[in-house]
């Protein structure tokens, strides 16, 4: 199936400052008429600037005050999570897992970096590295421990490998002592690594 | 393909790297290549699978010393002489070869918030039932294949309990080296720490993957 493979290694043995070279393609490609330079800096600043783990957040919050919402959520993320305006690229499929004080979620792709975007935004630079990504599925209560979570040991751990299109957002714990906050205060408290599950939600 | 890429279960690769408040790009480059790869993806001349496979390709030491986005800058540069749109020499000397047509770009500016929103969903209707259901016992299939697959090494062979089915998508085994979508069942399969590890796992843990039927048997 790979009969091109002998031929991709020869061609990428020089070296060369990544700046550089992502300049000159991107003139190549501009002065082609293959990509447009407007679309660029529109893609840029959509992950810069507007698509992130706010949007996560809202998702977490409004499935804290609302019992029927996370009933939705939890049978079908997509379409629950689509209620609140976010999908499409790398969220076109869904699924919410809950922590509870039994059962603790987290999320890796042990294959590349596989990651949430419509919710999360793009992925931190841990999240795509090698000692996460080979780790997390032989030791995640080590990898959590280096997070600063140490979870009990009749606690149930579930690791959860993103080898297909199914992207994968962790429905935290709402931290004791949020009862009178509101919905919008609630989504200022989650955060991303909470919704990776490498990390808790502090009140 | 065994390659590097495939990291579930491998040790010693030193600790996690936390960065706080990290910035979505570290540098003006970083969004290029990233802005890039999707704005040429464009002309639909691969599919994510093939993108994911040309970065498996990526010679293994390369693999490991590239950062994220250098790897997506390797990708686009063999994807687009790969199929086409470019020349090597044209890669090389960073413009047109002469005489050569200027093409329309199918993303524009106007289009971005669009497709992003539609994205690509790689889930597919078929006909007929699902092989398994929802408790029934598989085994991961031992395969090796030498193309693209997402069956992880740590879990060929082993066997996990069917979760959940998620429907039908695209197989990447065949899609990314362009030879159909070949549509089947994905499982979201549990299998016990125990089971892939040995007795060092928690007896209570748990590692879920989404595994294409032609990854499974019943056991």
């Amino acid at each position: 199936m790979s009969s091109e493979h002998s031929h991709d290694h020869e061609h990428q043995a020089v070296p060369c400052d990544p700046a550089l070279r992502v300049k000159a393609l991107e003139s190549l490609l501009v002065e082609k008429g293959l990509v447009d330079p407007a679309a660029l800096d529109a893609l840029i600043d959509t992950y810069e600037h507007k698509v992130g783990p706010r949007n996560g957040a809202q998702v977490v919050a409004r499935a804290w005050v609302d019992p029927a919402y996370k009933k939705r959520l939890l049978a079908d993320g997509t379409n629950a999570i689509a209620e609140l305006g976010y999908g499409g690229r790398q969220g076109e499929h869904m699924v919410v897992v809950e922590n509870t004080p039994k059962v603790h979620n987290l999320v890796v792709c042990t294959l590349c970096s596989c990651y949430p975007w419509s919710v999360l935004g793009l992925p931190p630079v841990w999240y795509k590295s090698a000692p996460y990504r080979s780790r997390a599925v032989i030791d995640p209560r080590g990898v959590l421990r280096e997070f600063g979570l140490d979870l009990p040991s009749d606690a149930e751990v579930r690791v959860w490998d993103s080898t297909a299109e199914l992207r994968y957002l962790v429905l935290p714990e709402r931290p004791a002592g949020t009862e009178n906050l509101s919905e919008e205060a609630l989504a200022t408290l989650v955060t991303r690594d909470a919704m990776i599950g490498v990390g808790r939600v502090k009140a | 393909m065994n390659g590097i890429h495939d990291m579930g279960g491998m040790q010693d690769m030193g600790p996690i790297e936390y960065e706080k408040n990290e910035p979505v790009f570290h540098a003006p480059w970083e969004g290029k290549s990233f802005a890039l790869n999707n704005a040429a993806g464009a002309w639909r001349k691969w599919n994510i699978d093939a993108g994911r496979h040309q970065i498996e390709l990526i010679p293994p030491a390369d693999y490991l010393r590239m950062s994220y986005y250098e790897k997506w800058l390797q990708r686009l540069e063999e994807l687009l002489v790969k199929t086409g749109l470019v020349t090597q020499a044209e890669i090389e000397s960073g413009t047109p070869a002469p005489g050569s047509p200027k093409a329309t770009p199918p993303l524009t500016a106007e289009r971005v918030p669009s497709v992003l929103r539609t994205g690509g969903p790689a889930s597919r209707t078929i006909p007929g039932p699902s092989r398994f259901q929802a408790g029934q016992h598989v085994r991961a299939r031992n395969i090796n294949p030498t193309g693209h697959t997402r069956l992880p090494r740590y879990v060929r062979g082993k066997t996990g309990t069917i979760h959940r089915d998620h429907g039908a998508y695209v197989f990447p085994d065949t899609n990314a080296h362009f030879l159909g979508e070949k549509p089947q069942h994905v499982y979201s399969v549990r299998f016990a720490a125990r089971e892939l590890w040995g007795e060092q796992a928690s007896p209570h843990d748990a590692v879920y993957l989404d595994m294409w039927d032609d990854y499974l048997d019943p056991a």
